[in-house]
């Protein structure tokens, strides 16, 4: 479904504080299966995330999403696509102060100019889904973390993505909530939806709801853990 | 249905719009309404022979600022109207106002 | 086209609630921001409608006025120099005013005292404006002391009241006959205060008015096309000294405010990466902007300028009328005739909501351009 063809991504090039997060890496990932990013910090799994979410371009080769070519894609269209194709979960959940739950699930699909009753129904249903229906109205602040983190799977699923990229979802979580987060991921995947988690927590990768564990470290791929 | 809060904002916002519009044509039918007041106070000015509306009768030039001299103290130029400004905002102390005390 | 208004009213939503969040403060800034709406749009409505009113009313001076200088110094010009006028060519006609002031220490305040063809009043009888029989507490049939030049206390009766309707022309003012001016201020009849010439032709006033001072070099020509300019000038100038004023205080509030946006905080950064990492363009993060400026200033606009209109042609000016009508104890009752138009709106809008708005946009440009990519490596 992706296909990374010799990704190379340097940060500041040319000035002093150059950085090289990831060397001539290839990886292809399939559809449908969870894939997860192993790796100590540093090794540059948070960076191969966001290539392979269209958040950022690589410095040099070429990325293919469903055999078409995105690499030299102008942002508007970019965009376009990374809305359309990706739900993302971020480490520190990123969601918006002192606005309610419904409205942060809702704000990804704000740009789309789609109807807006429809679209808040099915913020509605997405909250019911996670049993946080009855908070819809509150402040996100007042959420504790495992509802939070909830809160941003919703949001990452309100433009129905085929894929969901998740970075390091288990680092705030005691281990109860570490496995309903693997078991609601295992979910989507049931539902045809391609999963890609960045982690080095072991409840993670040693799950049997990840299919396949690709190994980093240092920005190259260690162990492609094809099957 | 519920409204949205933009629809509040909207709602509100068009009809200060409508407001100001009905405001601006008011204005409009009143000022038409009023010509013929006006029309009787230019005959006032014609039948009376005058020269200025009375709207500073302690000013330098009193009542005929159209007629002012051309020398005053607070002026910056022969042509020019007296203008100290603190004139229009505050008034003389109540000691000037009772002559010889 | 549905789907960008649709856009629009989810940006406006968001911005709402953004707004809320920190309402105590936000509802301040439109109320200070309503407020310096109101001033500004009270004194040009006020100005506007006054200087519209006199250039209309002062149709009827007459059209030009000669006065006699002596020394620098208006002065009594003799009726000689009536015929002297009438001689040249284009005159029509010239009479002569006889009008002076007079300080009433009882009322604190100074009345012109003219005398009138336009009513037939015996020596001893007056007319007086209304300003003074509120001011005197004296009505019709009432008897009025005066002091003439020689420190004589002479009564006058009261024969009428001068109409409400004219108090901004008349509200000063004392009609008497003649012979009554005469005994008041112990002038001669031989001598009028000024002249008034009526011309043949209109367009001919300004040329009259300069052979009568070319051939009377010891006289100064007040044309009608003058006095209305002055009054012209003048409004435009006082309002002017208000709002110079005034454009401080919206100078101090648009610094306040750019350096509000200007600093964008940390959070607020932060904020716009958020949005750009879950999929808004950096075009959305601008438009949202927008609405951010012109939902305070849209509203502080239409809520100061509709007070400001009920505020001068409703309620009489009440807070301003002191400063700008200025230099009076006898002041006029007058209402003033609505006079706004779309021009004087438009010069508000852009002083008000234009700058506001960018002010709003402009710094938030920088951190809308933000890679999304960057929320994800802090």
């Amino acid at each position: 479904m992706i296909e990374l063809k010799h990704i190379r991504k340097v940060f500041n090039e040319g000035l002093p504080n150059e950085y090289i997060a990831i060397h001539d890496l290839s990886l292809d990932i399939a559809a449908h299966q969870v894939t997860v990013l192993k790796g100590p910090s540093g090794s540059g799994k948070t960076t191969l995330l966001s290539l392979l979410g269209c958040m950022a371009r690589p410095t040099a080769g070429r990325i293919m999403l469903a055999g078409r070519e995105i690499t030299s894609l102008p942002e508007r269209f970019l965009t376009h696509i990374r809305r359309q194709t990706f739900g993302f979960i971020f480490q520190q959940y990123n969601l918006l102060k002192g606005i309610s739950v419904i409205e942060n699930v809702m704000l990804p699909a704000y740009p789309l100019g789609e109807p807006f009753s429809p679209l808040k129904q099915q913020a509605v249903k997405l909250l019911e889904l996670f049993n946080l229906a009855h908070k819809a109205a509150a402040k996100v602040e007042w959420l504790s973390g495992g509802e939070a983190q909830r809160v941003a799977i919703a949001r990452a699923l309100v433009n129905h993505p085929a894929v969901i990229i998740a970075d390091e979802p288990t680092a705030h979580l005691d281990t109860r909530l570490s496995r309903e987060f693997m078991d609601i991921m295992g979910d989507f995947k049931a539902q045809g939806k391609t999963i890609l988690i960045a982690s080095h927590d072991p409840m993670v990768h040693e799950s049997e709801v990840a299919d396949r564990v690709v190994q980093m470290r240092d920005g190259r791929i260690i162990d492609a853990g094809v099957s | 249905m519920t409204l949205r809060k933009s629809d509040v904002f909207l709602l509100l916002t068009v009809s200060g719009m409508v407001l100001l519009a009905a405001i601006l044509l008011q204005a409009h039918i009143v000022a038409r309404g009023d010509l013929p007041f006006v029309r009787q106070e230019a005959e006032v000015v014609k039948n009376l022979g005058l020269t200025d509306l009375c709207l500073s009768t302690e000013a330098r030039y009193t009542r005929h600022l159209s007629q002012a001299d051309w020398h005053a103290a607070f002026q910056s130029h022969p042509m020019a109207l007296d203008h100290f400004p603190s004139g229009s905002i505050l008034g003389p102390p109540e000691t000037l106002k009772t002559p010889h005390d | 086209m549905i789907k960008s208004i649709e856009k629009q009213r989810n940006f406006i939503d968001f911005t709402l609630s953004s707004l809320w969040r920190r309402k105590g403060k936000n509802l301040a800034l439109v109320m200070v921001y309503t407020l310096v709406v109101f001033s500004l749009a009270s004194v040009m409505f006020f100005t506007q409608a006054l200087k519209n009113e006199a250039s209309l009313i002062l149709e009827g001076a007459p059209e030009i006025i000669v006065q006699k200088l002596v020394a620098g110094r208006h002065d009594l010009i003799p009726l000689a120099y009536v015929q002297r006028l009438k001689a040249i060519r284009g005159v029509e006609d010239v009479k002569g005013r006889h009008w002076g002031y007079y300080f009433d220490p009882i009322g604190r305040a100074t009345y012109t005292i003219m005398t009138t063809g336009a009513m037939s009043l015996n020596d001893n009888e007056i007319a007086v404006g209304a300003g003074i029989s509120r001011v005197r507490q004296v009505f019709r049939g009432n008897t009025l002391l005066l002091r003439t030049f020689d420190g004589r206390p002479t009564s006058f009766l009261i024969k009428g009241v001068l109409s409400p309707e004219s108090e901004l022309l008349s509200s000063d003012l004392i009609l008497m006959s003649a012979t009554g001016f005469s005994r008041l201020f112990g002038v001669s009849p031989e001598v009028a205060t000024d002249l008034a010439v009526t011309v043949l032709n209109k367009k001919e006033i300004p040329t009259i008015a300069a052979k009568i001072v070319d051939k009377n070099p010891d006289t100064r020509a007040i044309t009608r096309n003058e006095i209305i300019r002055t009054y012209d000038a003048v409004f435009d100038w006082r309002g002017g000294i208000m709002i110079a004023i005034l454009a401080g205080a919206v100078l101090a509030f648009l610094i306040f405010a750019w350096d509000k946006a200007a600093g964008l905080s940390a959070e607020e950064k932060r904020e716009i990466g958020i949005l750009k990492a879950i999929g808004w363009e950096t075009a959305d993060v601008l438009q949202m902007k927008f609405w951010e400026g012109m939902i305070v200033s849209l509203s502080s606009f239409l809520l100061g300028v509709i007070l400001a209109y009920f505020h001068i042609f409703y309620g009489s000016a009440t807070l301003f009328a002191p400063v700008l009508k200025g230099w009076a104890t006898l002041y006029p009752d007058f209402r003033l005739t609505p006079f706004i138009s779309g021009y004087q709106l438009a010069i508000l809008f852009c002083f008000t909501v234009l700058p506001y708005t960018v002010a709003t946009i402009l710094p938030s440009w920088r951190a809308a351009t933000i890679d999304p990519d960057v929320i994800m490596r802090t």
